[in-house]
């Protein structure tokens, strides 16, 4: 019976991947809602040339004069368009985070797949210092590597990169010891298969929904890291509009009540977590319907 | 009780190797990766004599190994080198000097996390599949993706900027600080009956506590609710009700019991609190070892800011060890 269950999970597992509609179940409207707040973002930031109003690092106004018809969003200490800075501002967030995303995964999934499937004392040691990383608060990794390397947007995707290698490590290692006792690995490899061909056949293909779940979340993640390490200063600086680096530069004015200029680029950094948020917790559901969790 | 006691030296022998992994990836953070550390902390404007003798003061000149031997050794021994500015007090001193403000301000985030948590969580499950529920529900994502230094700077408007009642920097009103016994304020005010100092100790932490309580507790609603929610599906909830138990007395036997996983969450979130309170220190100038991790490097002091995060990598070994042994304490399926 096990094994029947298993082919047909595999099926499922395929058509859900294959078949670009997300199915109907609990959640579904948690990840079209995440999917539109991102796709909205990520088309204001491709298209920020077009829709912004004024040139994000340019004089647009009197200085510091709240939200009106001409800068809906008012402006800042230097007069520029607050609105322009935030349309601008999505794009070196998203840069940041999905180029850190694409290598740490590089890294983590090769890494976990190998050290879970073969197990010994190389997966020990390897696990140990992963989860050494990963007990570690991730902002001050973060900080820390940043702070070396010096402030820069590529510094920045190394800094980011390093934070969450350990986070796709764990989440294919364990996945892989769950599935490489499976029955239909163990028909591969009755079959002859190699490891290679297990790993890259047989286990790797299971692995992609959880991933696909594990890289929201931890998107959702990186960007209020990436936001945090540009809010102190380690990421771009002036004039380069960015959420979290036009955050802090709001910072100073707070007391004075002029609240716009902390209020839109710090919620754009929510809006956009959320997102990602939204979409991962929305398709654990779908994928894992009838388990709470 | 013998195999608690087994249990607890097998764990705090473990420390061992998490430390020496911890310090040696801090070590390779700080000295092997690309980058001279003291020529990107002092920027590039520097003669090389300077540099030279920059390096040479934090022990950057020898080779690798030995600087790698002498580093473990050191920091094992207490030694954390001194600061490169000022007064050139041992750093250990100066983080001593810091500590305690972020030990005050995480406490109590952490309080209140799992306070707003529990609360939250427990509604959910109580009221299960309701609209409440969904709310709470979308509470819990939400908290997730507050960005602390906005959230905290929203509630310093309302607060501070606009109602006026509540301070917005700070840890406490100055001229009142207690007489330092432990220095976390709150508890030397109780201890030396100094109501003053109190008071406006808990109206500093308020902001900068609530900030971090509620952008952690998302994920203990979350659990909670999910495990409140299959204890009170078990049987003995069942037969409680059978025997005409009262609701409140229910409420309370299914609570204790979904507590138990919420203690791995505990010390799960104690890196994202920390990490968190970096961000909290700044936007509320909390004069906490965050803000002391980044004025330092700022000031390009190399031997603090190295001495700021290997502390941080020892503290968090320390949490999760303790984290351990109460989850064995109270669980006994721990120990085997």
């Amino acid at each position: 019976m096990k094994g029947i269950g298993d082919t047909m999970e595999v099926k499922n597992l395929a058509t859900r991947i294959f078949r670009p509609i997300i199915p109907e179940a609990e959640g579904r409207n948690m990840v079209i809602a995440g999917l539109i707040i991102v796709i909205v973002i990520l088309l204001m930031a491709i298209l920020a040339d077009l829709i912004a109003p004024y040139n994000p690092t340019k004089l647009a106004g009197r200085p510091l004069s709240p939200p009106s018809l001409e800068n809906p969003m008012g402006t800042d200490n230097l007069g520029r368009d607050i609105l322009s800075r935030v349309i601008h501002g999505s794009r070196i967030v998203l840069v940041v985070v999905f180029s850190a995303a694409i290598v740490s995964m590089s890294i983590g999934v090769p890494i976990g797949l190998i050290s879970g499937y073969f197990g010994g004392k190389l997966d020990r040691a390897i696990s140990m210092i992963m989860d050494s990383m990963y007990a570690f608060p991730s902002l001050i990794l973060a900080i820390a590597i940043a702070a070396v390397l010096g402030p820069s947007v590529v510094n920045a995707v190394v800094a980011i990169s390093v934070v969450y290698v350990p986070t796709y490590f764990r989440m294919v290692r364990g996945q892989t010891l769950s599935l490489k006792s499976r029955l239909f690995v163990e028909a591969a490899r009755a079959a002859g298969a190699g490891n290679t061909r297990i790993m890259s056949r047989y286990i790797f293909p299971n692995l992609v929904t959880t991933a696909i779940v594990v890289f929201s979340l931890s998107i959702a993640d990186a960007i209020l890291t990436e936001a945090g390490l540009s809010f102190l200063g380690f990421i771009v600086t002036a004039p380069t509009p960015d959420w979290g680096f036009d955050l802090s530069s709001g910072r100073p004015y707070l007391p004075s009540g002029y609240w716009w200029m902390i209020t839109f680029p710090g919620f754009m950094v929510m809006l956009l977590a959320l997102g990602f948020a939204l979409i991962g917790e929305g398709l654990s559901e779908v994928y894992a319907p009838g388990r709470e969790r | 009780m013998a195999s608690l006691k087994a249990y607890i030296a097998t764990r705090a022998l473990l420390v061992i190797p998490t430390v020496i992994i911890l310090l040696t990836l801090v070590f390779f953070i700080l000295r092997i990766l690309p980058g001279d550390p003291i020529a990107s902390m002092v920027g590039q404007k520097v003669p090389p004599e300077v540099l030279e003798r920059l390096r040479e003061e934090a022990g950057l000149n020898k080779p690798i190994f030995v600087q790698y031997f002498e580093y473990l050794f050191n920091i094992l021994h207490g030694d954390f080198g001194r600061s490169m500015i000022w007064g050139k007090r041992p750093v250990i001193a100066e983080i001593m000097d810091r500590f305690p403000a972020t030990l005050e301000l995480t406490i109590f985030g952490f309080i209140l996390s799992v306070l707003i948590g529990v609360f939250t969580g427990s509604i959910a499950a109580f009221k299960r599949n309701s609209k409440l529920d969904a709310s709470m529900r979308i509470y819990s994502i939400i908290a997730y993706s507050l960005f602390i230094p906005w959230f905290g700077m929203v509630l310093q408007m309302i607060f501070g900027v606009y109602l006026k009642i509540l301070p917005i920097a700070g840890r406490i009103a100055p001229g009142v600080e207690p007489e330092r016994i432990t220095t976390l304020y709150v508890l030397d005010s109780i201890l030396t009956l100094n109501f003053d100092a109190l008071s406006s100790s808990l109206i500093h932490l308020f902001l900068p506590s609530l900030t971090l309580g509620i952008v952690l507790s998302g994920a203990y609603t979350r659990l909670v609710r999910n495990n409140l929610i299959d204890v009170l599906s078990q049987d003995y909830i069942t037969a409680y009700k059978a025997r005409g138990v009262k609701d409140r007395k229910i409420a309370l036997h299914a609570m204790k019991n979904a507590f138990i996983p919420v203690i791995t969450l505990m010390g799960l979130q104690f890196a994202i609190l920390l990490a968190g309170a970096v961000l909290t220190e700044t936007t509320f100038s909390w004069p906490g070892m965050g803000t002391f991790l980044l004025e330092r490097i700022q000031y390009r002091d190399y031997n603090s800011v190295q001495g700021a995060i290997v502390f941080y990598a020892l503290f968090v070994a320390l949490i999760s060890l303790v984290v351990d042994i109460i989850y064995a304490l109270i669980d006994p399926r721990v120990r085997y």
